[in-house]
């Protein structure tokens, strides 16, 4: 490790060490809007992890949040302990990202966007019918965890998802995903099994997904196939993360900040207005951001360092 | 016999939903996401004229497809050909347009969410029943499905008989080589597309005739045209059809044995079978 690592490594900590102090200010709408921030930066930077280097959009956070949120409710119903269902929700993750990988990321990108775009709502009206069959409604979560108990496990997470992240960018893996998104016909060439290699990351981001929605679900306390698969959450996750810029593994961060504020704030004062948000931010991430605010920040930073080298 | 015959009927105008998609993403190499929310809008026009003013949807129709022809066209000019020329690759211009395509969709269901409210809406046109082999079926259907095997006859007849279809078919299958030959592939994109988006919003007036829509439906019928247009094989226009109607059957089929909230499973575990099986589309050939 390079001193540049060792410096990135301890900024990174006071960071995490400061924002773990935020349930100690006592203050309920802070911590909501804490939660709430710790939970996208978890998802977003899972997300970008995968689509950051391949271009792959995937629109299955909803699907694999929902998986995870309803494994730990039925988890919890059937007599297993709360840090029980974590795991299982982690590996069931992973197993449905990998079945969903091996389909369709073989194939060029489009598949998968179709293919993940309708997932949520698969896997919602699936949930529904057996629901229905077996004459269920919805499930109470009931646990002693509090608020803040779910923002330190989503720091803890979001911990280890950034240090998956480095690690991954180190590896030959992540080098082998750089490759496949440059150009995935040169990878191909040179060897590198391309299929298995977007497989095997997309796993990790859906394993990471399912734990955040298994964190979750004693917010919710009450759950049915509405609100657990959401597809909004899906389109929220990619928005940020594509705001901030998903070429950096702080990217995605940038991102989730201001746009979960600006969200909170229109969805109190405007409720109706949301889906016109949503629609106007893709177009500004197309037209006027195609690289994020990182990508405006580094554009910026380069101009004036130009602008001393001449002076 | 009864679930044949409906879900061939519901297959035809799904036939033409997919249709209108396979113009945009086929030729105009543009992946619209948007779609269907220019089939609802065409919905909306049918219900709005049949309450003010009873007016036919089937006459509807004339108004709605040079409408949507316009704003399509007006939309690939204006928002999608930059992106086509900015991008460096295939890939790139994919996710480009679909992020675009998807900011468009919702828009438009702001849009339409504000103009008419987040309610269902349906109205009664030419419900009556009609006897077909013994079995009682919804008149509005059949009609539907009539039009519908029209119009995609028509652009069949079109592609296949005409020279513009023909440059068409061209570019379908090889966008660079058609420049080649003094094919003016920007102008028939931009045509591809804005057709692809009017025959999509005259399904949508037809779809109105029997189906209850909302402002948000659209989505399910993006995806639903999509899985057609990928099974039936991109820029394939007989494919397409045998791929709507095997749908229509399917979802028939799961509707009245299984469960009718179950229809998206059934689509999509065709559509997993075909990218496992058949990825290249039913009639497709293998490209290397």
């Amino acid at each position: 490790m390079s001193a540049r690592d060792w410096q990135g490594l301890s900024i990174s900590a006071v960071l995490l060490a400061l924002a773990a102090c935020l349930p100690l200010l006592g203050d309920d709408y802070y911590l909501t809007i804490g939660v709430t921030i710790a939970m996208y930066t978890v998802l977003a930077t899972s997300w970008a992890l995968f689509s950051g280097p391949t271009h792959y959009i995937s629109l299955a956070t909803a699907a694999f949040f929902g998986l995870g949120t309803y494994c730990t409710a039925l988890g919890i119903e059937n007599g297993l302990s709360y840090w029980m269902t974590l795991p299982i929700a982690a590996v069931l993750g992973a197993l449905v990202a990998g079945l969903v990988g091996i389909a369709t990321l073989r194939l060029s990108g489009v598949y998968f966007v179709i293919f993940t775009l309708g997932l949520s709502e698969l896997v919602r009206q699936i949930v529904t019918w057996a629901q229905n069959v077996s004459g269920q409604k919805g499930l109470y979560v009931l646990t002693e965890i509090t608020e803040a108990h779910i923002y330190w496990q989503l720091l803890g997470l979001g911990a280890l998802v950034y240090l998956a992240g480095w690690a991954i960018g180190r590896s030959r893996l992540g080098f082998a995903l750089r490759i496949i998104g440059d150009d995935e016909e040169v990878a191909r060439h040179s060897g590198i099994n391309t299929a298995r290699a977007k497989v095997l990351l997309f796993m990790v981001s859906g394993a990471t997904a399912s734990v955040v929605g298994g964190m979750l679900a004693p917010r919710y306390i009450y759950i049915e196939p509405s609100t657990a698969f959401t597809p909004m959450l899906s389109f929220l996750v990619v928005i940020m993360a594509l705001l901030g810029g998903v070429g950096r593994l702080w990217g995605p961060i940038v991102g989730v900040i201001p746009f979960t504020l600006l969200w909170e704030a229109i969805s109190a004062s405007f409720p109706n207005q949301t889906t016109l948000l949503l629609g106007f931010s893709f177009l500004v991430i197309v037209y006027l951001l195609p690289r994020g605010f990182v990508g405006l920040l580094e554009g910026l930073r380069r101009r004036v360092l130009q602008r001393e080298a001449y002076a | 016999m009864d679930i044949l015959i409906t879900g061939l009927l519901l297959g035809g105008t799904y036939a033409l939903i997919a249709m209108g998609l396979n113009l945009q993403y086929g030729i105009a190499r543009i992946m619209n996401l948007a779609n269907g929310e220019f089939l609802v809008a065409g919905g909306f026009a049918a219900f709005w004229f049949y309450t003010a003013g009873q007016v036919s949807p089937l006459l509807t129709i004339f108004i709605v497809a040079p409408l949507a022809f316009a704003l399509n066209w007006l939309i690939y000019v204006v928002m999608l050909r930059p992106l086509v020329r900015r991008a460096k690759s295939r890939g790139q211009l994919e996710v480009d347009a679909i992020l675009t395509t998807f900011g468009l969709s919702f828009l438009s269901v702001g849009v339409m969410l504000a103009l008419f409210g987040g309610d269902y809406f349906s109205y009664s046109y030419l419900a009556r029943p009609v006897q077909i082999l013994g079995d009682t079926f919804a008149l509005n259907r059949l009609t539907a499905a009539v039009a519908a095997v029209l119009i995609c006859g028509g652009l069949w007849l079109w592609l296949n008989r005409s020279r513009a279809g023909m440059s068409i078919r061209a570019i379908a299958v090889a966008p660079d080589s058609a420049r080649l030959v003094g094919i003016d592939v920007p102008r028939l994109s931009a045509l591809a597309f804005a057709l692809g988006g009017a025959v999509t919003a005259v399904g949508g007036s037809l779809i109105s005739t029997f189906l209850t829509l909302d402002a948000s439906t659209g989505v399910l019928f993006t995806l639903k045209a999509l899985v057609i247009v990928i099974m039936g094989g991109v820029g394939d226009v007989r494919g397409t059809i045998v791929a709507a109607l095997m749908l229509g059957l399917l979802e028939t089929f799961v509707a009245t044995v299984i469960d009718p909230g179950l229809t998206l499973a059934a689509a999509y575990l065709m559509f997993v079978l075909i990218l496992l099986f058949r990825p290249q589309g039913l009639f497709g050939r293998k490209t290397a």
